[in-house]
């Protein structure tokens, strides 16, 4: 029990519609231990995003319950969620991902230092790796999206999260692109150590994975 | 049509844009028209005053006055007409000849003959409208707008029986357009029609101010328009370009955005005049009071309504939606159809045009330090006022983004630096409202800091001027020689002031004798003097000018002034605040051989203050003094200091709104700028802070710009308040007011300031506490 980063037993999740409330996710359970990755499919709509906001402590389920190391969500005030996501997940969004007012480098150690866990040889180690290390003065929106969205996932491990949560992080870029900082990212996430969740529509992607998870009428197929 | 209805749909869509947009429109026009409605009806309260056979607008005759000796000198061919002045109830009852009264000598209150039938006749008075005219029971009343408040205009007759003086006569009014038959007979004492009152400058001065004040509150308002028209501009892009790309033509967009921008400038202006006027007639009694003490004439507490000013400030809506959306619209008319419809890039892209923007600033800067120093007139006054505001203004985004950088830079925290760098890039969206609240306080300042000079400055000036007790004039010289020996037992010291008329320089005006007295030596106003100045007034080696004449005629120490019995040196020049004319000071023996005719009715009396009220009453039983011939100076300054305090009262109203509207303004642009907020703030969110703790930051930056602001606007103000005392002032008056600061007054104007940006700030912060998660988390989707 101790040993899995993210357990989600049993959630259940609607959404308030015009014509009554729609219900996404009913009755889904999982549980992922350190260091193990999964990649989450379904087609869209599905509610692989609803699922991904609710293990990262962004959305509260209606009924069920989330534990992300160990600690039980449905028990915590905003402040409480919001120091869970500050200190154990790391999220990347397809996205909108970035603080457009820092720069680059402020925007790869903004999440470790909220923390309070910045670690600038293993910051300098993500850059490089990223390819970032000429861009750091940059502001966001002089990258391109690729540029962009390899930040986010340099932002996402710089406070080595035991969790990371990735929602089609390249669903915005062009297949190669897509393909290279998918790889890049792997090989980090597993460098770090950090247990991975990542909703993709890759085949190949979900096949380099460990386990791979199919939702399909609010529920694992 | 439809194009029209597809246009308008969009106010639809974004009731509060549009709700900001009037709203701010209409309370400019309201600020407007309120300070033009109160200017607009004293300005008529005193022609009013003025019309009706003006106490002192005529020359008279006056002494022992009867029917008969009026009847006589009619027959010697005198032009003159007979008045009799009483008060009844608290009412002003005057009595007129209508047949004999001179024609257009500004008496428009005066009923034309053939009205004038029940005057005649003796049944019928004329009084203004909101006069009680219990006393005047079993009369016919004609209401007539004409007449001031208080006022009861009957034949001479009627008058007569209402105040129970069979066959007594006040005055003659002489008829200035006819030549007098002779000399005026030694029974009768001419009195010569006084110049325009002094004070009534003061009052011209006010209004002066209130009207630079109007517009600055306007001027205000129109960045809110700017902003609203901008924005909606902004986010219908995408309308317009479908409108056009279905076959309307450029004009034809243009001129429906301009139908749409008039329609709704209509509609603000019209509801602006109204809430104008609200405002004026909430600010009237004040008003009224302070000008009323000021100048003698009763302006009405209450406001009638003026054609002039519905059209003229519905009509300065209109013109100020047009300058503030002359941008857009030009922008719509050379809309391209094909340009791609992405979102102007906020922040750091527009670094450049703020910079444009500022050199422009300075360029008006440059201007105004032009028409200062080149400059002449009022309207170079103004140009000053205009060029540093509207400059302050420009620079103004420029000079902030440079200080946020300054302390960003310095910021060591994760969350401090990001708050710096995150406010300023709030800041182009925000310059506008920050622009506005920049004028606001600084016209705060400036106002308050010309208000309360002019206060200090004038209460002493007042003491000094004013330094004998009481103050005396006598009807003639027999009177005043009785006078002097009844005093002479009863008082510390008889100070005669004696006048004559005198051309200075080619205007008008007068000449004073005064006596050598400590009373004058301690205290008189001096700006400028040589060593040994009373002493060489004394001895007629010299004389004193005041200051308007020393200005305007540029006199200094020592050139000479052409006077009756040859020129004298200037020695001396003081201060005379409320006097248009020039004049001239004298020792008493030089006055007395230069203008040995001038007669002496007009004395100082020192008194040991405790016996003033006895001596003035006793003074006036025993020699039967009218009205306004006995002076107490006491009753002067208490009087003047209430005065100043009602005025106080309407600027510190005045100055409320102003900064209601900016922070109207602030409110606007934050609930615009919401939108776009999201994008920015949501990762932090996802990074771990509370909604509640990113509301409290963007509150705390929204006070932070505020009160950079504010602290930016204190200079400004002060060289507001600058420009309108030694600029202004002496341009239109010819006197010029020391500036005094009263640090107080910005504290506490400083608070108000923070106080009108929270309050601006709350509700978009509350907004932003209590979005929903799922709204923060549409922005990382694709789904849109
Ligand atoms: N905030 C919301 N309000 C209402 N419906 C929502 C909301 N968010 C998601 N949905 C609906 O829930 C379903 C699942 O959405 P989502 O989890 O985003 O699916 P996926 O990521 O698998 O495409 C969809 O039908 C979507 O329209
Ligand atoms: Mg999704």
């Amino acid at each position: 029990m101790g040993r899995n980063v993210l357990q989600i037993d049993d959630v259940h999740k609607s959404y308030p519609t015009a014509e009554g409330a729609v219900a996404v996710l009913t009755g889904v359970s999982l549980a992922l231990a350190a260091g193990e990755s999964v990649a989450l499919t379904g087609e869209s709509g599905s509610g692989k995003s609803t699922l991904l906001h609710l293990a990262g402590g962004l959305d509260r389920p209606d009924r069920g319950e989330v534990t992300v190391a160990g600690v039980a969500l449905s028990g915590l005030e905003d402040a409480g969620l919001a120091r869970v996501r500050r200190d154990r997940i790391g999220i990347v969004f397809q996205q909108f991902n970035l603080i457009p007012s820092l720069t680059v480098a402020a925007n790869l150690s903004f999440q470790a230092r909220l923390a309070g866990r910045q670690d600038q040889g293993w910051e300098r180690h993500l850059a490089g790796a990223l390819g970032l290390s000429a861009l750091l003065g940059r502001y966001p929106d002089e990258l391109s999206g690729g540029q962009q969205q390899r930040v986010a996932i340099g932002r996402a491990l710089a406070g080595r999260p035991g969790l990371i949560l990735a929602d089609e992080p390249t669903g915005n870029l062009d297949e190669t692109t897509g393909e290279a900082v998918l790889a890049l990212m792997l090989g980090l996430v597993a460098e770090a150590g950090a247990a991975l969740l990542i909703v993709t529509h890759s085949d190949r992607l979900a096949g380099r994975l460990e386990r791979r998870l199919h939702l399909r009428g609010g529920r694992f197929a | 049509m439809t194009a029209l209805a597809a246009l308008l749909s969009h106010w639809r869509r974004h009731p509060l844009q549009l709700a900001m947009l009037l709203l701010g429109l209409a309370l400019a026009t309201a600020l407007w028209s309120g300070v033009q409605a109160i200017n607009a009806e004293a300005r008529a309260a005193y022609a009013r005053a003025a019309s009706v056979l003006g106490q002192d607008r005529l020359d008279r005759l006056v002494g022992p006055l009867t029917v008969t000796r009026y009847a006589e000198l009619r027959r010697e061919g005198w032009p003159v007409s007979p008045v009799l002045e009483g008060r009844l109830d608290g009412l002003r009852v005057l009595g007129i000849e209508p047949l004999t009264l001179p024609q257009g000598a500004g008496v428009a209150a005066l009923p034309d003959l053939a009205e004038a039938g029940g005057l005649l006749e003796g049944r019928a008075a004329r009084v203004a409208p909101d006069t009680p005219a219990e006393a005047l029971a079993g009369l016919e009343l004609v209401r007539s707008d004409d007449l001031p408040p208080g006022t009861v205009l009957a034949d001479i007759g009627l008058a007569e029986r209402l105040l129970a003086r069979p066959g007594e006569i006040t005055a003659l009014i002489l008829d200035p357009a006819r030549p007098l038959p002779g000399p005026i007979p030694d029974d009768l004492t001419l009195q010569r029609a006084a110049p325009e009152d002094g004070l009534a400058r003061l009052t011209d001065s006010f209004h002066l101010n209130l009207t630079a004040f109007g517009f600055l509150a306007f001027a205000v308002g129109i960045f809110i328009v700017h902003s609203a028209v901008g924005l909606a501009f902004e986010q219908r892009r995408p309308v317009f370009r479908t409108l056009r790309s279905l076959g309307v033509s450029a004009r034809g967009l243009a001129g429906l955005v301009l139908g749409e921008l008039l329609l709704l400038a209509l509609v603000a202006g019209v509801a602006g005049v109204a809430m104008g006027y609200a405002v004026a007639a909430a600010l009237l009694p004040d008003v009224a009071a302070t000008l009323g003490g000021l100048y003698g004439a009763p302006v009405p507490g209450s406001l009638g309504l003026r054609a002039e000013w519905w059209a003229t400030g519905i009509a300065m809506a209109v013109a100020g939606t047009l300058v503030a959306a002359a941008g857009g619209l030009w922008q719509v008319w050379r809309l391209p159809i094909l340009a791609s419809a992405q979102p102007r890039a906020w922040g750091r892209a527009n670094a450049r045009a703020r910079r444009m923007q500022a050199l422009a600033g300075l360029a008006l800067w440059a201007g105004a330090g032009l028409a200062l120093v080149l400059g002449q007139g009022l309207w170079a006054g103004f140009a000053v006022l205009a060029g540093l505001l509207l400059g302050a203004a420009l620079v103004l985004p420029l000079v902030l983004g440079g200080l946020l950088a300054l302390v960003g830079a310095r910021a060591r925290g994760v969350l401090t630096g990001w708050f710096w760098a995150d406010t300023r890039q709030q800041l182009p969206g925000l310059s506008l409202a920050l622009m506005a609240l920049l004028l606001a306080v600084a016209a705060n300042v400036g106002v308050g800091t010309m208000v309360a000079s002019f206060r200090t400055t004038f209460t002493g000036w007042l003491d000094q001027r004013l330094a004998s007790e009481l103050y005396v004039t006598a009807p003639d010289t027999e009177t005043a020689a009785a006078m002097r020996v009844w005093l002479q037992p009863k008082v510390q010291a008889i100070l005669p002031i004696v006048e004559a008329d005198q051309m200075l320089g080619g205007q008008p005006g007068s000449v004073y004798g005064v006596a050598d007295h400590a009373t004058y030596r301690e205290n008189w106003p001096l700006l400028a003097a040589v060593p040994a100045v009373w002493d060489q007034v004394r001895d007629g080696t010299g004389l004193l000018v005041n200051e308007q004449m020393a200005r305007r005629q540029g006199l200094a120490l020592g050139d000479p002034v052409d006077l009756a019995g040859g020129p004298l040196p200037v020695v001396g020049v003081y201060s005379d605040y409320g006097n248009p004319s020039p004049q001239v000071m004298l020792g008493l023996a030089a006055f007395r051989a230069r203008y040995p005719q001038a007669p002496e009715l007009r004395f100082a009396l020192r008194v040991p203050p405790g016996e003033v009220a006895a001596l003035a009453s006793a003074l006036g039983d025993r020699f039967a003094l009218e009205d306004g011939a006995l002076v107490d100076q006491a009753g002067v300054k208490a009087f003047s200091l209430q005065v100043f305090e009602r005025t106080f009262a309407v600027t510190g109203a005045l100055n409320l709104l102003t900064l209601g509207v900016a922070a109207l303004a602030m409110l606007a642009s934050l609930l615009t700028l919401a939108g776009l907020r999201l994008p920015q703030l949501a990762p932090v969110w996802a990074m771990g802070l509370t909604r509640g703790r990113l509301a409290a930051l963007d509150l705390a930056r929204t006070l932070v710009l505020a009160a950079l602001t504010a602290v930016l606007a204190l200079p400004l103000g002060l060289a507001l308040a600058w420009v309108l005392l030694a600029v202004v002032n002496v341009e239109a008056f010819g006197w010029r007011l020391p500036m005094q600061v009263f640090p107080g007054d910005w504290l506490r104007l400083g608070l108000a300031a923070l106080a009108a940006a929270a309050v601006a700030g709350a509700l978009p912060a509350l907004r932003l506490a209590r979005t929903h998660p799922a709204a923060m988390l549409r922005v990382f989707a694709n789904e849109r």
